[in-house]
């Protein structure tokens, strides 16, 4: 019992549920330590390409861990990481909604709502500029992502078909030699 | 105060919203997703009301955009609105991940694949950056406000210092400044 796969995956997800201060951006480095290093689980390509394939999936990028767990357990490895990793910190953020919402219309809480906002809105931004500058595919990119801003700014289009039309163009590029 | 908008009429009809960016926001920025379609598409929430949210969702533990459905739905409709939320989210993605995963592995040996995906990644971006650029403005509105936000995108975009210490001293002084500021009756 105390070999358990399963109980191994959640004692490296649950800790890191509540750890996860900032998102799950903010506990993938040891994730990989754990996982590549520590336990062996995964060689460091396996790593690579989970978490390739979960950014480039929709939803949560730290649903790489869904991955990581069917690849150390099967698929009962998989619904023990996931649960690992959302569960404990969904407690939380529910424990703290509910005496949020008792203190709804309080005077101080319109003013933390009100310090809060632009602080959300400069980490939109900042986080736009990490992601900017960590792209594959150089100054191609850059063009790419500012162009699709302005074209979702000034026109009613659907994002999913610039997105196909971004993947469709770099395929065009790389097929032409250019890139 | 800012303005009213009416709040999504139902707790399906919020809840389907987020199983739908779920298995849309390929490429990731599922945040953005979130803001374009709660706050710029539908109107449900104004853009303070959801940008406050957001903070809160990113400064407690957990996956932001987990965390986000799950406080919007207990906010607008209690203990069933955050489960269902968070398990719209959840549970759609998983599902697609799981078939991707079996779709691409074998791809992988080719390069265009990782163009395909370079291709897609920027063009997520660009939706990020466009949702900043609507945020920004609502923001802009009260200087106070505008230079927070400046300071935010400086400490952790230009000069990437982490984000928990930033929040710990640049959250106290926004919200003491709102305080300060706040609109009497």
């Amino acid at each position: 019992m105390r070999d358990s796969p399963l109980l191994a995956l959640a004692a490296v997800f649950v800790p890191l549920s509540l750890l996860s201060v900032g998102g799950g951006q903010a506990v993938l480095a040891d994730v990989h330590r754990q996982v590549v290093t520590d336990h062996h689980w995964l060689s460091e390509a396996q790593f690579l390409t989970d978490y390739l394939l979960s950014r480039m999936s929709p939803g949560p990028n730290s649903m790489i861990v869904m991955l990581i767990g069917h690849q150390v357990a099967g698929p009962l490895g998989a619904v023990v990481a996931v649960v690992g990793m959302f569960l404990p910190s969904s407690l939380l953020v529910y424990a703290v909604a509910h005496v949020w919402t008792r203190h709804a219309g309080a005077v101080w809480r319109v003013s933390v709502e009100r310090g809060l906002a632009p602080i959300a809105a400069g980490l939109i931004l900042a986080t736009t500029l990490t992601l900017m500058q960590s792209m594959g595919g150089g100054w191609i990119a850059w063009v790419l992502a500012i162009a699709v801003a302005v074209g979702l700014l000034l026109f009613r289009l659907h994002p999913l078909l610039l997105i196909a039309a971004g993947a469709a163009a770099f395929l065009g590029l790389g097929l032409a030699g250019a890139m | 105060m800012t303005s009213r908008t009416p709040p999504p009429p139902t707790l399906s009809a919020l809840a389907l919203a987020f199983a739908r960016i779920s298995v849309a926001s390929f490429g990731g920025g599922v945040s953005a997703w979130m803001m374009r379609e709660l706050v710029h598409r539908r109107r449900w929430l104004t853009n303070e009301a959801f940008l406050a949210d957001l903070a809160m969702a990113q400064a407690l533990p957990g996956v932001n955009v987990v965390n986000l459905p799950l406080w919007i739905g207990y906010r607008l409709f209690g203990g069933l609105g955050a489960l269902v939320c968070a398990l719209a989210v959840i549970v759609p993605s998983a599902a697609v991940l799981a078939v991707l995963a079996v779709l691409v592995i074998p791809l992988q040996r080719f390069p265009q694949t990782g163009l395909a995906f370079a291709g897609a990644a920027a063009a997520a971006i660009g939706l990020s950056l466009a949702t900043g650029f609507r945020a920004a403005q609502g923001v802009m509105a009260r200087p106070a406000a505008a230079a927070v936000m400046g300071a935010t995108f400086v400490a952790v975009g230009l000069l990437k210092l982490p984000m928990v210490p930033v929040l710990l001293v640049l959250a106290p002084a926004s919200i003491a400044l709102a305080h300060r500021g706040r609109p009497r009756a």
